[in-house]
C-alpha cells in the first residue's frame, strides 16, 4: 500500500483526497493503480474469494446475534427460532453455516495455491505467517461458533477440545487449573458458552485487521505468479484494475452458484444431525466428530496413544507451515518447474484427504481387508507419518537435490514463447 | 560544580541506572495487577463454586444399580456394587495397570462406588458395561475413543491416562452421602 500516483480530476474529490488519501490507497491497492503479473491463473481467484467470504460471514452473524441468546436455557431455542420464526431466518443462518465451509474450503484451495506455485518463499515469507495465522483464528472462530447453537455435538465437540489443554499437566493439577480457567466452571456449561459467544464475535473483526496486514505484505513484493519468477519490466505486469477485478467477479459468479446450491438444497450435509438435539452433559453421543475441516488433524490427535503427544503433534502438524519456507531450499518457486516437488506435493494433498476421511471412521474399523484386517488406527498412524515425513523429509531433500525443468528468463518472454510454439 | 560521586563512568553503575530499573520493576507490578482480574474473571466465579456440593440418598438405590447425578456440572456415578463384583475389584489388584490402585482405596464403603463419571482422556461420558456388552473389562466403556474401565473404574485399556476421578464425599449418616 505504498505511495500512490492517484490523481483526482474532480474538484471536490481532490479536496477530501488532500486530506484523508484513502481513495488512492484503495486505488494503489486493488484498483489501476496496482500492477500485477499478467499470467495469473484462475487459482489466483481464491483471495478475493476469502474475502468475499469473510464479509458474508460478518453480514450474516451480526444478523444472527440480533435474534440469538447465548445462554443455555435459550441457545437452543433461539437458533430453532430463527430457523422457523424469523423472516428468512432459515436463509441467514444456512448462509452462515455454509458460508463456514466454504470459507474454509477457499482458504484451503488458497494455501494450497501457495504451497504449489512456491507464494510462501522469499520474500513473501511475512506474507505466509500472516496467511497462516488468519488460518488459525479461523479455525478458533469456527470452533467457537460451532457451539453456539447448543446442540450435542456443540456441547461434546467442545469438551473433547478444551480437553485437548488439560494435557499441559507438568504439575499436579495444572491441567484442571487450565480447563476451569478455560470453562470459567467444573465442565463445558454456562460462563463457557457466554465467553466464547463473546470472542466468536470478536475474532472475525481481528481477521479483518489481519487481513489488511497480509494485504500490505503482499504489496511490497507484488503478486507471485504461476511460473513464480520475478516480474520485472512494464510487459510483464497489468493493472489489477480491470483486468483482475473483472476475473475476481467472473470467478465469483461461479463460486456463488455453489455457495446457493448448498444453502437451497443440501444445507445440512456438512453438519451432523446431533446437533439438532440440545445439549446434554449426562449423555455423550455415540460418536463424536468435530467439523470437516479439522478431520485431517483429529486424526493425527487419535494416531498417537500417548495424551500429551497426540496434542502436541496435532498442534504441530498446523505449525509446522511455519518453517516451509526454510524447509525449502530450491532456488526455483514454482511446481512448473520442479517435477518431483510436484509429484510430492499431490501425494500430500491425498494423503491429507485421506486423514481426513479417518477422522470420520472409529479406531477399529477396517480400512483395508487384507493381512487379517488393517485398521482405520494404523492407516492414521501410517498417513500421519507421511504428513510429517513431507515435511521434515521429502521437502528439504527434494528441493535441493532434484533437477529442475528450465526457467523462463521472463513473463513476457514465457508468452511470446507459447505464442510461438501454438 | 562535580563532586566525585557525581562523575560518571561507562559501564559504572550509576544512580540513574539504579532509578531505571526500579521505575521499570514497579511499572511491571502495576502493570501485571492490573492485568490479574482480566484474567481471573474467567475462573469460576462465586455462585459457580457456592453449588460445589450435593447430598444423596443412598438407601433408594438398588443393588446391581447405577444413579447418576450432576455434580458441578458433571456427571457422578454412584454404583451400588453388588458382592461378586467387589471381589471382582479386589481380584484385579495385581493386574497390570496404568494408574495402579487397590480396589479398598477406590471406595470408603465398598458397596458404595461413587466416581465422577468423566473420561480422563477427553471428558466423554463412560457407558455402563458391567454386564461385559461393549468393553473386556466390565466396569465403564468410552465411546469416544475406547478407554475400558473396570468395576473399580480402574483404567485397564484404551488411551485414558487416569482412572475415573473420586470426588470428595463424606458419610453424614449410614445412608446419607455429602459431595463436594
Amino acid at each position: 500500500m505504498g505511495s500512490s500516483n492517484y490523481q483526482p480530476t474532480n474538484k471536490a474529490v481532490k479536496w477530501f483526497e488532500d486530506r484523508l488519501p484513502i481513495l488512492g490507497l484503495m486505488h494503489s491497492t486493488l484498483g489501476a493503480g496496482y500492477l500485477a503479473p499478467r499470467n495469473l491463473n484462475y487459482w489466483w481467484n481464491f483471495g478475493s474469494l476469502a474475502g468475499f467470504m469473510l464479509l458474508v460471514q460478518i453480514i450474516t452473524g451480526v444478523i444472527l446475534v440480533m435474534h440469538y441468546t447465548p445462554h443455555v436455557d435459550m441457545a437452543f431455542r433461539a437458533v430453532e427460532h430463527i430457523m422457523r420464526d424469523v423472516n428468512y431466518g432459515w436463509l441467514i443462518r444456512y448462509t452462515h453455516s455454509n458460508g463456514a465451509s466454504m470459507f474454509f474450503v477457499v482458504v484451503y484451495i488458497h494455501i494450497l495455491r501457495g504451497m504449489y506455485f512456491g507464494s510462501y518463499k522469499s520474500p513473501r515469507e511475512v506474507l505466509w505467517f500472516l496467511g497462516l495465522v488468519i488460518y488459525l483464528l479461523m479455525m478458533a472462530t469456527g470452533f467457537m461458533g460451532y457451539v453456539l447453537p447448543w446442540g450435542q455435538m456443540s456441547f461434546w465437540g467442545a469438551t473433547v477440545i478444551t480437553n485437548l489443554f488439560g494435557a499441559f499437566d507438568f504439575y499436579e493439577g495444572m491441567g484442571e487449573s487450565i480447563l476451569h480457567l478455560l470453562w470459567g466452571g467444573f465442565a463445558v456449561d454456562n460462563p463457557t458458552l457466554q465467553r466464547f459467544f463473546s470472542l466468536h464475535y470478536l475474532l472475525p473483526f481481528v481477521i479483518v485487521g489481519v487481513v489488511i496486514l497480509h494485504i500490505w505484505a503482499l504489496h511490497l513484493p507484488g503478486s507471485n505468479n504461476p511460473l513464480g519468477i520475478d516480474a520485472k519490466g512494464p510487459g510483464d505486469k497489468i493493472p489489477f484494475h480491470p483486468y483482475y477485478t473483472a476475473k475476481d467477479l467472473f470467478g465469483l459468479s461461479f463460486f456463488i452458484v455453489i455457495l446457493a446450491i448448498f444453502i437451497f438444497y443440501m444445507p445440512n450435509i456438512m453438519g451432523h444431525p446431533d446437533n439438532y438435539i440440545e445439549a446434554n452433559p449426562m449423555l455423550t453421543p455415540a460418536h463424536i466428530v468435530p467439523e470437516w475441516y479439522y478431520l485431517p488433524f483429529y486424526t493425527i490427535l487419535k494416531a498417537v496413544p500417548d495424551k500429551l503427544f497426540g496434542v502436541i503433534a496435532m498442534f504441530a502438524s498446523i505449525l509446522i507451515f511455519f518453517v516451509l519456507p526454510w524447509l525449502d531450499g530450491s532456488k526455483i518457486r514454482s511446481a512448473k518447474f520442479r517435477p518431483t516437488t510436484a509429484f510430492f506435493f499431490w501425494l500430500f494433498l491425498l494423503n491429507t484427504l485421506y486423514l481426513g476421511y479417518l477422522g470420520t471412521k472409529l479406531p477399529d474399523e477396517i480400512m483395508i481387508d487384507m493381512a487379517g484386517g488393517i485398521d482405520a488406527l494404523t492407516m492414521g498412524r501410517i498417513s500421519s507419518v507421511f504428513y510429517f515425513a513431507y515435511f521434515i523429509v521429502i521437502v528439504p531433500l527434494v528441493s535441493r537435490m532434484e533437477s529442475t525443468k528450465p526457467v523462463p528468463t521472463s513473463i513476457s518472454q514465457s508468452v511470446l514463447d507459447a505464442n510461438k510454439k501454438g | 560544580m562535580t563532586t566525585k560521586d557525581q562523575v560518571e563512568h561507562e559501564e559504572e553503575v550509576t544512580r540513574r541506572d539504579f532509578l531505571y530499573v526500579a521505575t521499570g520493576a514497579v511499572g511491571a507490578v502495576g502493570a501485571a495487577s492490573v492485568v490479574w482480574p482480566l484474567v481471573d474473571q474467567m475462573n469460576p466465579s462465586a455462585d459457580v463454586l457456592a453449588l460445589a456440593s450435593v447430598e444423596v440418598d443412598l438407601s433408594t438405590i438398588p443393588e446391581g444399580q447405577t444413579v447418576k447425578i450432576l455434580w458441578r456440572g458433571k456427571p457422578i456415578f454412584i454404583r451400588h456394587r453388588t458382592a461378586k463384583e467387589i471381589a471382582r475389584g479386589i481380584a484385579g489388584n495385581n493386574d497390570p495397570m496404568v494408574d495402579p490402585a487397590n480396589d479398598q482405596d477406590r471406595a470408603v464403603k465398598p458397596q458404595w462406588l461413587i466416581m465422577v463419571g468423566i473420561c480422563t482422556h477427553l471428558g466423554c461420558v463412560p457407558l455402563e458395561n458391567t454386564e461385559f456388552q461393549l468393553g473386556e473389562h466390565g466396569g465403564w466403556y468410552c465411546p469416544c475413543h475406547g478407554s475400558d474401565y473396570d468395576i473399580a473404574g480402574r483404567i485397564r485399556k484404551g488411551p485414558a491416562p487416569r482412572n475415573l476421578d473420586l470426588p470428595e464425599y463424606t458419610y453424614l449418616t449410614d445412608t446419607t452421602v455429602k459431595i463436594g
